[in-house]
Formats: C-alpha cells, sequence, structure tokens
C-alpha cells in the first residue's frame, strides 16, 4: 500500500495534504466508536505533508515512506507532543525529546497523525486496561483489539492510519494484528533502538511496525533499524538492509518447523487454519518438518518472572517528584481521603496508588516480591536460567529449520470485558508470542484464514537478524493467499 | 499463600499506596501468580547459566562527554511544581 501511495504522490495523483487530511477525515468519522486515539497532532501531520508536496513540487526525489501517514503508539516520545502510555499518571507529560525511530521517520519524512491507545504502561492484552477507555476492534466493535499496541492495530485496520509504530515484549504487536486481521512484526532483539520507548522490561521491549501489508510492514523496519550507539547499548550494529528488496515471493527449499507441543494444545478452529496454512507453506515448495521445544512451555512463567522484575525497577521513576502527576494536583471523587500536608513517603505512595491502574500495580509487586531478599534465587534467578534452556531450545530448532509457524494466538478477538476479572488467563494470550522475546528473535504475524467473521493470525519466527527470510516468507504467504 | 503482613510489605517497599480492599485482591492474585510461577521449579538448572539479555554483548562503554542540552525549559515545565527553575520538593529530612 505505502509504494502505491508513493507512487501517486509522485506523480501528482494525490497530495501529501490531501492523503493526510483523508485519514483524518477517517478519524473524525469512525473514531468516536473505535477509541484507536488518544491524541491528534493535525498541526504537525499538516506541517510535514506541505514540505513533502513542495519537495515533489520542486521536483525533489522522495523517499518511500516520505508524505505517507502514520500512528504512534503511545508509550513512543514525540518531542512537544503528549506522552502518556496510556496512564493516568502522565496525562500531562509532553515529551521533551524525540525517540530515536521518531528522529529516523522524520528524517525520512513521513507524518504523524497521532498518538494511539494502548493497556496502560503496554501491560495487557485487550487495550482494556487504558486508563482512558477500552479501544475497540473495528473488525467487530464488541470486542476486543488484542493489546497492548491495540490502538495502533485498530488504527491501521480502521484506515485511521497507513502504518503504524507498536512495541511488543510479550506478543504487543503480534497479537492485535492478529485481532484486528493486519501485520505486526517484533523484530529481534536488538534490531531497532529503544530510546524514547517508555521502558516496561528492558531485556524484551521491542519496537516494530503494524501495517496492512508484509511490504509495508518491510519498509517501515528498513527505515526504524540500525545502531543507535549514543543512546542504546543493546542496539545492534545496522545491516542498512532495504527489507523490502527481499520480497522475492519464491520459498522453495525452505525449511519450516511445527511445534508438536503448540499442535497437540490446539483448539478445533486454530488447528484448521494451521493445517491450512502448512498446506499452503508446502504448495509454495517449503518443507515442513516437526520440531520439538520441550522448554517453550515455560516460557510464559519465565516472561512474568523478568518482566515483572524489570517493571518493578523501570517504573520506580514514576513517583510525582521529577514529572507527571503529583498527588495534591489529583481532583477525583474516587479518593476516599484527601490527605494534607503529606510528608515526601506519602508522595510517593499516594502519587503511585492514584496514579497507576491496578494491573500495572500487580505487576510491580510480583517483581517486587520476586526481587526481594530472600526470594531473588528462587524467583528471577531461575527464570533467567530456565530462559538459557528455551534460548538453546531455538538454538537447535533453527540448526533444522530456518523457520517456525506456530499460530499467534489461541482464538480469535474475545468480546470486550471476557477475560477482565481474571489475570491468568489474560495471561495465557500470549503463550504463543512471548517465547520469541524471552529467545530474542524476530517474529511476524500476518492473516490466515478467518475464524467465522473474525481475523485469526498466523505467526513465523525466524533466526535471529534474519528479519529477510521471514519477511519474505510471510510475503509469499499474503501473496498466495489473497 | 502470601499474607496479608507480605502484600502490606511488599506495597511498601514498591513505595504503592493500598487500601485495606487492596491488600486482599492483591494477596489473593499474587499467590494465585506465584502458585503457577512455580511450575518452573520442575526444571533441572543445574550448572545452566543465566540469560541477562539475549544479545550477549557486554560492557558497551562511550565517552562520557558532557552536551548542552537545549529543551531545558521544557524539562522545568514538566515540574509539578516549581519554583525560580528549580523542582520543590516536600523536606527529606
Amino acid at each position: 500500500m505505502i509504494k502505491e501511495l508513493h507512487e501517486k504522490l509522485i506523480s501528482g495523483e494525490i497530495t501529501s495534504v490531501k492523503l493526510t487530511e483523508e485519514y483524518f477525515d477517517n478519524i473524525e468519522k469512525k473514531d468516536a466508536n473505535i477509541f484507536a486515539y488518544l491524541t491528534l497532532t493535525k498541526e504537525m501531520a499538516l506541517a510535514q505533508a506541505k514540505k513533502v508536496d513542495a519537495k515533489i513540487a520542486k521536483g525533489e526525489t522522495v523517499g518511500l515512506i516520505e508524505g505517507i501517514p502514520g500512528a504512534i503508539k503511545d508509550n513512543i516520545c514525540i518531542k512537544g507532543v503528549r506522552t502518556t502510555a496510556a496512564s493516568k499518571i502522565l496525562d500531562n507529560y509532553i515529551a521533551p525529546y524525540d525517540a530515536t525511530v521518531i528522529k529516523k521517520l522524520k528524517e525520512s519524512g513521513a507524518v504523524f497523525l497521532g498518538k494511539t491507545n494502548m493497556d496502560e504502561f503496554a501491560m495487557g492484552s485487550s487495550t482494556e486496561k487504558s486508563a482512558y477507555q477500552p479501544t475497540r476492534n473495528p473488525m467487530d466493535i464488541e470486542r476486543v483489539p488484542g493489546g497492548s499496541s491495540g490502538g495502533s492495530a485498530a488504527a491501521v485496520a480502521a484506515e485511521e492510519a497507513v502504518w503504524a509504530l507498536g512495541s511488543d515484549t510479550g506478543g504487543s504487536i503480534r497479537q492485535p494484528a492478529s485481532f484486528c486481521g493486519v501485520v505486526g512484526l517484533k523484530p529481534t532483539y536488538g534490531k531497532v533502538s529503544r530510546y524514547g520507548l517508555l521502558s516496561m522490561a528492558s531485556s524484551l521491549d521491542q519496537i516494530g511496525p503494524i501495517a496492512k501489508s508484509v511490504e509495508d510492514a518491510a519498509i517501515i523496519l528498513s527505515e526504524i533499524s540500525g545502531e543507535d550507539a549514543s543512546h542504546d547499548a543493546t542496539s545492534a550494529k545496522s545491516s542498512g538492509k532495504r527489507y523490502e528488496d527481499y520480497l522475492t515471493g519464491d520459498i522453495k527449499g525452505i525449511k519450516i518447523g511445527i511445534v508438536k507441543e503448540y499442535m497437540e494444545h490446539l483448539n478445533a478452529d486454530a488447528k484448521e487454519v494451521m493445517n491450512e496454512a502448512i498446506e499452503s507453506f508446502k504448495n509454495m515448495g517449503a518443507e515442513i518438518k516437526e520440531i520439538n521445544l520441550p522448554y517453550a512451555k515455560y516460557a510464559l512463567p519465565i516472561y512474568y518472572i523478568i518482566m515483572s522484575a524489570e517493571v518493578s525497577s523501570n517504573l520506580a521513576r514514576f513517583d510525582g517528584i521529577k514529572y507527571g502527576m503529583r498527588v495534591f494536583d489529583f481532583k477525583n471523587s474516587d479518593i476516599d481521603f484527601v490527605a494534607e500536608n503529606r510528608n515526601l513517603l506519602e508522595i510517593y505512595l499516594d502519587s503511585r496508588r492514584y496514579g497507576l491502574g491496578e494491573e500495572v500495580k500487580r505487576r510491580i509487586m510480583l517483581g517486587t516480591y520476586t526481587l526481594s531478599s530472600g526470594y531473588y534465587d528462587a524467583y528471577y534467578l531461575r527464570a533467567q536460567k530456565v530462559r538459557t534452556l528455551v534460548k538453546r531450545d531455538f538454538e537447535k530448532a533453527f540448526g533444522e529449520v530456518d523457520l517456525i509457524l506456530t499460530p499467534v494466538a489461541p482464538s480469535p478477538a474475545f468480546k470486550i470485558g471476557e477475560k477482565t476479572e481474571d489475570p491468568l488467563q489474560m495471561y495465557l494470550e500470549d503463550i504463543f508470542t512471548v517465547t520469541a522475546n524471552i529467545a530474542g528473535i524476530p517474529a511476524i504475524s500476518f492473516p490466515g484464514r478467518k475464524v467465522g467473521s473474525l481475523p485469526f493470525g498466523i505467526q513465523l519466527m525466524g533466526k535471529w537478524f534474519d528479519e529477510e527470510s521471514l519477511l519474505n516468507a510471510a510475503h509469499a504467504f499474503e501473496i498466495n493467499n489473497n | 499463600m502470601i499474607s496479608r503482613d507480605e502484600t502490606k510489605h511488599i506495597a511498601g517497599l514498591a513505595r504503592i499506596g493500598v487500601s485495606e480492599k487492596d491488600i486482599d485482591k492483591f494477596s489473593q492474585d499474587l499467590s494465585v501468580i506465584l502458585d503457577w510461577i512455580k511450575q518452573l521449579e520442575e526444571v533441572n538448572v543445574e550448572d545452566v547459566e543465566p540469560t541477562a539479555h539475549i544479545s550477549g554483548v557486554m560492557n558497551i562503554l562511550r565517552e562520557d562527554n558532557v552536551k548542552e542540552f537545549l529543551n531545558r525549559d521544557e524539562i522545568i515545565k514538566l515540574f509539578p511544581e516549581e519554583k525560580d527553575g528549580y523542582d520543590k520538593v516536600k523536606s527529606v529530612l
């Protein structure tokens, strides 16, 4: 879609301003029902679009993403723009700097329509845990869009953005992409700089694209990836690749692994979609091979220890001191008392009590517990050791196959309210996605055959830093199944 | 099972104010989650090295050069309470 729009821009068939206005019209028409956006940046978007149009009018060359409007998850900083991570504690936070991905996209001339809704601090799988209001799934507004990047996935699905950025710590790009019927890519850990992403779990977080097609996701990845030596020590050296150039659609002879342990536990619908996908890959000339990931079943409990430990540390900064909500300026009838003359400790306690949502507090407390004196070895250290075993599982598997095929989530989008009461039920949404974060490998979600009327995503996982094979196989599936 | 006292203690360490009702809810939730996490105990981790993060890089260093930050005013504007360009806080001692 990006390439087509790019062609139209340079041929003069449309202008970037016109295109951007069209998307704002869509937002105006649809977003009252979808609630994909928390903040719109219309002025900034149109100013950028005008610049691109002026360049085109002068006959200057413009890049693929230049002048194409997209949406940014609200945990990624854009200088001068409100950035809340969908939390009340950051309700009034105006980012004083650009995230590296934003800096790169600005340099490439991309247009930002606004900031998208999410589960608070990216903790959730449904976008129901936003401190503002839930986002609805554009495919069925009685259902959740998935999460935590639910606003980004819904915006792309509802044509309220051409492309979007999300972040993925345990599946937060891929599961909403699956639920909304779009494409979502979690790059290899270190592929994209995390500078300017509000940290959730630093050893797992990655920024990645959500888009209408695999090719669009590849274009966005080309724009945002690369080393960021001065800001993110875990960012990897840049390959300088343009990933869209690797999409030949030819996957003859590639080996795709099917995980025995996963297939056994799928429900009938998921099994059917998976079997069709397997057939389709076979028909394209791929070799399908059954593999074992014996430690994969531990990925989710490992995740809940490591993630919550890192969360408890990363979110300690939200204490009402340097920025964000300090409790005295919070006026709400929910407060059962308003203390006067709070001391410093009470400022911390109450700013966090009223500023943070229940799920965020639950995870901070879980992490505080597992890191606390006497429990560190039993929980955190043990989880890190089992993490090594999961990584070895993948090293072994990638000795036998090039890619691994699984569903994205156990089922299609569930109803709003269906899983909010039981945190464990919600956590199980991540069962197929979280292993890629634990192992640090790249993984992509793309639409398989629908289950009833609902989209159902298929996941491919690839070798460390081999995004091109991953994208090419997903692209091959897309062009052969549409 | 995480007791109410333990939950209160954890909330204190995490600097999160909690009501009596919160304590009950969090005790219950944390207990359920920790029970579920316990399945990791069945894994033999003898002689297995821990993985802190996946890229394996260590000690990436750069020069600690002083750079002027050009957006000072925007940071000051974010202070919850400002006085003469300083962030005003409650007395620490």
